[in-house]
C-alpha cells in the first residue's frame, strides 16, 4: 500500500521538466564536488563524471532520452547565448590579438585544419562510416557550432554533440601533461591550443590553471567556431567526403 | 541583467535570422557573436551589466555541455559498433591537435618576434 503515493509522485513527475533539469544541475554540482575534493584531478573532469551519473539514473529508471532532454534543454539552450558571448573575452583580448595577430593566424590555420583531419583520418584507417566521419568532423569546436554544421554537411547532430563533449573531455584531462612533456610553459600558447581543439571544456579547464590560460583559450574557442563555420564545407568537398 | 541577457539574445537571434536569409554556412550564434563584437568596438567598451552576463553564462560553461553529453545513449549502437575509430579520432585526433596547435604558435613567435625582445 505504501507504493501507491510513490508511483503516483513518479507519474507526476516524469511527465514534467523540473525534474531532469533539477538533476542535471545537482548531479553537476555533485560531479565539481568531487572534482574539487580530488584537488581538481583533470582525470575527474565534472563534465565526464556528470554525464555518467546522469546515464546511470536514466538507466536505472528507464527513462528515454527525449524525456530526459524535455528537462534537460533548457541547460542545452544556453549554448547559443554563451557563444554569442564569446564576443566579450575576444574583445577585452583585442590589444594583444592585434600584437599576436600572426601567430594567432598561423596557429589558428595550423590547429583547425589539423582537428577536421586528424580526426577523419584515424577514423577512416578504422573503418568509419561516412556518417560518423562527417559527424566527427568538426568535433574540435564549440557544439551549437559544431552541430550546425554537421547538419549542415549531412552528418548527425545528435552523435558530434556527444564527440564534440568527448572531445573536450579528452583536452581537458590529457592537455596540460601534454604541454609539459613538450615543454610549452608560455599560458597564451598552452590556451590558444586549449581552445582550438578542445572548445568550452577545454577552456574551463584553461581558466583553472590560469587567467591568461583561460582568455587566450576563449579566444582560440571563438576564433576556431568562425573559421572551421568557413572551412570545413570546402574542405570536405575537396576530400570528397561530401558532394 | 535583463537588458544585457536581451542583448545576448538579441544578437543570436539576428544572427539566426541572418544565416536563414543568405544561406551563409555559419551557425547563427557565430554570427550573433560577431556582430556583438562589431557593437563593442564601435561602442569602445563593454557596458558592465554586459560583461556581468557573459561572464556569468561563460563561467558555468562545461554544464551546458552535459545534456548534449547524455545523448551518447541514443548512438550507444553506432558508438559500440565503430568503438575503435572514434576512440581513435578522438583521443588521438585531440593530442594531435593540441599539439601542432602549440608548436606552430611557438614557431610563428620565434619567427615574427625580433631576437633578444622576448619578454616572459
Amino acid at each position: 500500500m505504501n507504493d501507491r503515493p510513490l508511483t503516483a509522485i513518479w507519474v507526476y513527475l516524469a511527465a514534467s521538466p523540473l525534474l531532469w533539469l533539477t538533476l542535471t544541475l545537482l548531479c553537476y554540482l555533485l560531479a565539481v564536488g568531487l572534482y574539487r575534493r580530488a584537488g581538481e584531478n583533470p582525470l575527474l573532469n565534472p563534465v565526464a563524471i556528470a554525464i555518467v551519473l546522469l546515464i546511470g539514473l536514466l538507466v536505472a529508471t528507464g527513462t528515454p532520452y527525449p524525456t530526459y532532454f524535455d528537462g534537460a534543454q533548457f541547460v542545452h539552450f544556453l549554448l547559443g547565448p554563451a557563444t554569442v558571448s564569446l564576443a566579450i573575452p575576444l574583445y577585452r583580448q583585442r590589444e594583444r590579438l592585434r600584437a599576436l595577430a600572426l601567430p594567432i593566424a598561423a596557429a589558428l590555420l595550423a590547429g583547425v585544419l589539423t582537428a577536421a583531419l586528424s580526426g577523419i583520418g584515424f577514423a577512416a584507417l578504422l573503418g568509419a562510416s561516412k556518417a560518423t566521419l562527417i559527424s566527427l568532423a568538426p568535433k574540435s569546436v564549440t557544439a551549437p557550432v559544431a552541430m550546425g554544421i554537421s547538419e549542415k554537411l549531412g552528418g548527425l547532430p545528435s552523435l558530434t554533440a556527444v564527440l564534440v563533449v568527448s572531445t573536450g573531455i579528452v583536452g581537458a584531462v590529457f592537455g596540460t601533461g601534454l604541454f609539459r612533456l613538450l615543454r610549452i610553459q608560455d599560458d597564451a600558447i598552452k590556451g590558444f591550443a586549449m581552445g582550438t581543439s578542445s572548445h568550452g571544456i577545454g577552456t574551463a579547464r584553461a581558466f583553472q590553471v590560469s587567467p591568461v590560460m583561460g582568455a587566450f583559450s576563449g579566444l582560440a574557442m571563438a576564433l576556431s567556431a568562425l573559421v572551421t563555420a568557413l572551412l570545413l564545407p570546402p574542405l570536405l568537398h575537396w576530400i570528397g567526403l561530401v558532394a | 541583467m535583463l537588458e544585457a541577457l536581451t542583448l545576448i539574445l538579441v544578437c543570436q537571434l539576428v544572427g539566426e535570422i541572418a544565416v536563414l536569409l543568405t544561406g551563409l554556412p555559419l551557425p547563427g550564434p557565430v554570427l550573433g557573436m560577431l556582430l556583438l563584437l562589431a557593437w563593442l568596438l564601435v561602442r569602445g567598451g563593454v557596458p558592465e551589466a554586459v560583461g556581468r552576463a557573459a561572464d556569468t553564462l561563460l563561467a558555468h560553461l562545461s554544464l551546458l555541455f552535459v545534456p548534449a553529453g547524455v545523448g551518447v545513449l541514443v548512438h550507444w549502437e553506432r558508438v559500440r559498433d565503430q568503438w575503435a575509430a572514434i576512440a581513435a579520432a578522438l583521443v588521438l585526433g585531440t593530442l594531435v591537435t593540441l599539439a601542432v596547435t602549440a608548436l606552430t604558435m611557438v614557431a610563428a613567435l620565434r619567427l615574427t618576434e625580433p631576437r633578444g625582445s622576448r619578454h616572459e
